[in-house]
């Protein structure tokens, strides 16, 4: 029984990658399905690029933020090595030290990389980027963003999407005085609406960082700062450019694969060729989701089940993206449609004198969309909600509130002995009968009744009995 | 009056009992480190089933099952037993026949259970209910550890600290005399539903983490990289004290605050603030209880909080530490005297060669003829009456038809036996399948010795002769090894004999008991073992050193999945179980008296006014509940703090009130315990005429 296992090959050695190699391992823990490489660009092994600005506040190092890397015999690992062209006639890649790697099956995880926007001054015309100019994506960026950046110097953030605002959060926890600039009408155009955005930028504001929304860059100036198209320039010693990214679909394309956006898939992930799939941020699948990394990882499950033969139904359907913006002091999610259209009842709290919005929209009882700004409780709730398609409570104030529901007066009990002690069943008729009897201290109470004797949370409470009463006369007792 | 300790749970509450003026016991709480001079309602109604006129007092016996039983005297049905197992040995070969025995049997009842499996019935078919417990806390401790002790450390030392974790764990509802030791510390509790702990821990100034079903592992993970995103770790004790730290935080690198909310519904900022909490307190204990560890994932997600608590620097210090709440009566030494399938006594492994042969020669018999490992609980259940499975169980204190995952399959795999002896004081559930039912003596009528939940050894003193006809679990043994063609004095029926030899057994072993002496015991003396016979106990384990062979403490690298099944349109709620205050586990002894019964006579499903409203359903229906496998009828409890996808059944009751009817038995893979904790249901109300 010594059937050859299939050679399953990985371009990519990023979150999803790394994130398949392990989804894998976790199926196949002895090698026995199937064997794996996988090939990596840069040198250094995978890490969690999701935590880059946190590297930057020094929250973590980059030691920290490695990611695990399954060590089983039957995965091999070439990093430092691109592949340079895909055969899916001899089912086959070529690498750039010339090797080349026969497959089973080819995992496509190329990831996607920073888009510079043609501002003059930005990149040189091979797409290097200008002096003091970087992109936040990889560590490298990561490195150069800290050497770029000192305490009280300035700096512009290009971009006012998640990652840009993250990142500028990251620099003025560092002490950099920061400008953020938006071309559109407003900060995360995409995930939150207008009201929203508004407190937002109050809120950044707050911590010193000045936002510029519906502002288009005239051009980068090195040592001075970016002009807008209004004329003023921001001074910036460094601009991080955070204005979108590009789905690496190249290796893809030049094969004959079909490419949009990115790689296109279906709910298998498989590409226009059948033993080809791709995952992640260089994917196109029909229900979106690129851009976070959570798709993504539900992607590598969901191919991982389909190639390790444990779940041949597994299927990708599309993702129900929630958006969370890590900014240390500011609690945002924002999940579904934005502007949900009449068909859903929209509840909405603006309160920006204390730098909190809400906004729920439900259909059909399920969460359409929402947007909360400072409600870190609800926020949990109602993300959990839209996840797993649950109804929501009928008390939507509430729960946008994140408080419960107040008790309904049909369920609540109209407690006209009340229990003191819950341990052993003891109301506050029961203490007053052994009382009546002659009882007087908690522990001649406790013989009497139990009362006392389980948690010992009642204990004040009979205390407090015994005292007023000792104060009162029996006839006030009864 | 008679000193003793509770039947219940392992806590062990002393209490003392004084004849009544109708001769019937009656209890008082009695002063003692775990319980500090308090009773649970269960305790002070312990004493009502001795005199109980449901109580067994004479063997029963059916040659066919569809009679009813018949009362015979003990020779018939000892002989009639004998006959039968000596057959099916003879014919099918030693495993054709099973034992099962519980965490409420004395050490010495465990042990000599062990001991008759292995040598009078040569079988490796012996399990016990512990595995529905304890099992994977056990194995992830001893990964750590290098050993098991549930708390290494006094109970009382909870009292001083300033922050304490419960982590699925609920003991103001199933120990509340345990919440005396936490009225001082702030309480960090994590549990899916906003239990009676809960509402304490954010009255005294604590938090509340209420997880979805199924991600604490996520959780405690999360809590984990919150605390080093703090920069609260404990690095000097991390490289100083413990190995494998690095693979550990891979793992929980992936765990940011805000893909941890994502995962458990839990707040990013409760994460962080929780884990600064537990961080910053000066004396701080992780405790994890069922509500953890009853998951198909339950040894990873007991060795992520262990992974926590040492990252914090907490286990191995006088004032902080790790340790898991043991829940019954003898949880922890029923784990250690080789009841288990794997296990003999002193808590050694019976596939260790110098175990084997240490065992071998201490009991006069050749190495070679004992077992080897056997299948666990659940697998044993669900191999009875199969081809290569037993035919014959013997089952003592334990009710597996209601208490174990599936139970409706555990039904119908009981009763494919062609022989099944209940020895029982009560007519259980599963006494009442059985061909011979041996009635026991209780608690009260013998003595013997429990090991509770922190480690220490008790006594427990007959205060009462058993009634005419009943004998003692060991005098069943007893009579039915020597029928078997065991010599007499192979299988005592003095438990102070037994217990001498458990010490001998058990000498130089992990749970060494050689030092444990009723005359010590009696004394007064805390005996929490390893108690060598020439040594003093061990009061706070690993104070020096953890018992692996280099010292440290070991970090296991886990990391989260999904439960075995999740929630689908036709099963769009996710249940879990658990206990109330006023039942015990089965509750073929609580339903059993008259007080415990009237409070909570029938089985409840508590959830969100919401939920119920959803699915047609208010305060005080019926409602019936269904997994894929099987149903339940349970009356609807409103709870406005309940999480909208979650309800929660107590697994007290029987047949069509039965939770277990819907429990998954999707089985942890190191530990073997079922999935006890995550179901996927539906709801709805239920229409039958005994209930309007």
């Amino acid at each position: 029984m010594n059937e050859p296992v299939r050679h399953l090959v990985v371009i990519g050695n990023g979150m999803v990658g790394a994130r398949f190699a392990e989804e894998v391992a976790r199926r196949d823990p002895h090698g026995q399905r199937v064997r794996l490489t996988i090939v990596g660009a840069e040198d250094e092994p995978a890490y969690n690029r999701v935590l880059l600005s946190g590297v930057i506040t020094g929250a973590y190092t980059a030691e920290d933020i490695r990611l695990p890397q399954p060590d089983q015999p039957w995965i091999t690992y070439r990093t430092g090595t691109a592949a340079q062209t895909i055969d899916t006639s001899t089912r086959s890649i070529t690498l750039d030290d010339g090797t080349h790697l026969d497959y089973d099956e080819l995992i496509l995880a190329t990831g996607a990389r920073a888009a510079f926007p043609p501002i003059t001054g930005v990149a040189a015309p091979d797409g290097t980027p200008a002096e003091g100019v970087t992109a936040l994506r990889d560590m490298t960026d990561c490195h150069r963003v800290r050497a770029l950046t000192r305490p009280g110097a300035p700096v512009v953030v290009l971009g006012g999407g998640v990652l840009g605002l993250e990142a500028a959060r990251g620099l003025a926890e560092r002490g950099a005085r920061v400008s953020v600039v938006e071309s559109s009408p407003w900060i995360m155009r995409r995930q939150i609406d207008q009201p929203a955005a508004q407190i937002l930028a109050d809120l950044y504001t707050a911590i010193g960082v000045t936002v510029h929304s519906w502002r288009v860059a005239a051009r980068w100036v090195p040592g001075t700062g970016l002009e807008l198209d209004d004329g003023r320039t921001l001074a910036g010693d460094a601009l991080i450019v955070t204005a979108g990214v590009r789905a690496n679909t190249e290796l893809a394309s030049n094969a004959g694969i079909a490419v949009e956006h990115g790689v296109l898939v279906d709910d298998t992930l498989t590409t226009s060729h059948p033993r080809v799939h791709a995952i992640g941020d260089c994917a196109q699948h029909p229900g979106g989701g690129t851009g976070l990394v959570q798709p993504g990882w539900e992607q590598a499950a969901a191919l991982a089940d389909l190639l390790t033969g444990t779940a041949p139904n597994a299927r990708y359907r599309g993702a129900r993206p929630v958006t969370r913006l890590k900014a240390e002091g500011i609690d945002l999610t924002a999940l579904g449609e934005v502007d949900a259209d009449a068909t859903a009842e929209t509840v909405t709290i603006s309160d920006p004198y204390g730098g909190r919005y809400a906004k729920l929209s439900v259909r059909e009882d399920r969460v359409a969309g929402a947007v909360l700004l400072g409600f870190p409780e609800a926020a949990s709730t109602i993300a959990q909600l839209y996840d797993t398609a649950t109804a929501v409570p009928s008390d939507r104030l509430a729960l946008v509130q994140g408080r419960p529901q107040p008790e309904d007066s049909t369920t609540a009990q109209v407690e006209t002995d009340p229990l003191v002690c819950r341990c052993n069943a003891v109301t506050r008729g029961g203490i007053e009968a052994a009382w009546l009897d002659g009882a007087r201290t908690r522990e001649t109470i406790a013989e009497a009744t139990r009362a006392t004797t389980g948690c010992g949370s009642c204990i004040r409470d009979v205390n407090a009995l015994l005292s007023g009463w000792s104060n009162a006369t029996p006839a006030d007792v009864t | 009056m008679t000193t003793t300790h509770c039947p219940y749970c392992a806590l062990q509450c002393a209490m003392h009992l004084d004849p009544g003026p109708t001769g019937e016991l009656t209890v008082r709480p009695a002063e003692f480190p775990t319980n500090r001079g308090g009773l649970c309602r269960k305790g002070w109604t312990s004493t009502e089933l001795l005199s109980s006129p449901q109580r067994l007092t004479r063997p029963l016996l059916r040659r066919n099952r569809t009679d009813d039983f018949t009362e015979v005297d003990w020779d018939t049905a000892l002989d009639h037993v004998a006959e039968r197992l000596t057959r099916l040995r003879a014919q099918r070969g030693p495993d054709a026949v099973a034992v099962f025995g519980s965490g409420a049997l004395t050490n010495e009842k465990s042990y000599l259970l062990g001991k008759f499996a292995r040598l009078a019935l040569g079988t490796s078919q012996i399990d016990y209910n512990g595995r529905f417990c304890m099992s994977s806390a056990a194995a992830a401790g001893t990964r750590a550890f290098g050993l098991d002790r549930g708390m290494p450390f006094p109970l009382a030392d909870l009292a001083g600290a300033e922050v304490v974790l419960l982590a699925g764990a609920n003991p103001a509802e199933t120990m509340p005399p345990m919440m005396g030791h936490l009225s001082a510390p702030r309480l960090i509790v994590v549990d899916p539903r906003h239990s009676a702990t809960a509402a304490q821990a954010l009255h005294n100034g604590g938090m509340h983490l209420a997880p979805r079903p199924g991600s604490d592992l996520a959780l405690a993970l999360g809590l984990l990289h919150a605390a080093h995103l703090e920069g609260l770790l404990d690095t000097t004790y991390i490289a100083e004290r413990t190995t494998g730290f690095e693979t550990a935080w891979r793992n929980a690198a992936a765990f940011w605050p805000q893909h941890t909310e994502h995962l458990t519904g839990v707040p990013a900022p409760q994460i962080r603030a929780a884990a600064r909490m537990l961080a910053k307190a000066r004396g701080a204990y992780v405790l994890t209880g069922r509500g953890t560890e009853q998951h198909a994932k339950g040894t990873d997600t007991v060795s992520a909080w262990i992974n926590l608590a040492l990252a914090l620097g907490l286990p191995g210090r006088q004032g902080s530490g790790y340790g898991c709440i043991t829940g019954q009566g003898n949880g922890q030494g029923g784990r250690e005297h080789g009841q288990k399938a794997d296990q003999l006594p002193g808590y050694r492994r019976i596939d260790d060669p110098t175990a084997r042969a240490e065992l071998a020669r201490v009991w006069g018999v050749a190495e070679r003829t004992l077992p080897g490992p056997g299948p666990s609980a659940t697998e044993l259940l669900d191999s009875l009456g199969e081809d290569t499975g037993p035919h014959a169980m013997l089952l003592l204190g334990a009710n597996p038809v209601v208490s174990a995952p599936d139970a409706t399959h555990v039904r119908d795999r009981m009763a494919r036996l062609e022989l099944l002896v209940v020895a029982d004081f009560v007519m259980s559930e599963s006494a009442a399948m059985a061909d011979v039912v041996l009635p026991t003596a209780q608690w009260a009528e013998e003595r013997g010795t429990m090991t509770n939940l922190e480690g220490r050894v008790l006594r427990r003193r007959a205060a009462t002769p058993p009634p005419a006809g009943v004998r003692t679990d060991l005098e069943v043994i007893n009579a039915l090894a020597t029928r078997l063609g065991q010599p007499d004095e192979r299988f005592p029926t003095d438990p102070d004999t037994v217990l001498a030899e458990i010490g001998t057994a058990t000498t130089g072993a992990p749970a060494d008991y050689s030092g444990v002496s009723p005359t010590r015991l009696d004394s007064g003396e805390a005996l929490h073992w390893p108690v060598a016979a020439t040594g003093t106990p061990t009061p706070r384990l690993f104070l020096d050193s953890f018992a692996h062979p280099d010292g440290r403490a070991r970090f296991v690298p886990v990391n989260h999945r999904p439960p075995a099944e999740d929630t689908t349109p036709e099963y769009p709620l996710l249940a879990t179980t658990g206990r109330v205050m006023g039942h015990y586990q089965s509750g073929a002894q609580t339903r059993r008296v008259a007080e415990l019964a009237r409070a909570e006579p029938q089985a409840h499903v508590e959830m969100h006014p919401d939920t119920a409203a959803r699915n047609g359903l208010v305060q005080g229906q019926w409602a019936r509940v269904t997994s894929r496998r099987g149903s339940t009828t349970a009356q609807v409890r409103l709870h406005p703090q309940a999480r909208l996808d979650t309800v929660f059944l107590p697994f007290h009751y029987d047949a069509d009130q039965a939770a277990n009817n819907l429990t998954n038995p999707a089985l942890d893979p190191t530990s073997r315990m079922p999935e006890f904790k995550v179901s996927a249901v539906r709801v709805e109300p239920h229409h039958d005429e005994r209930h309007s």
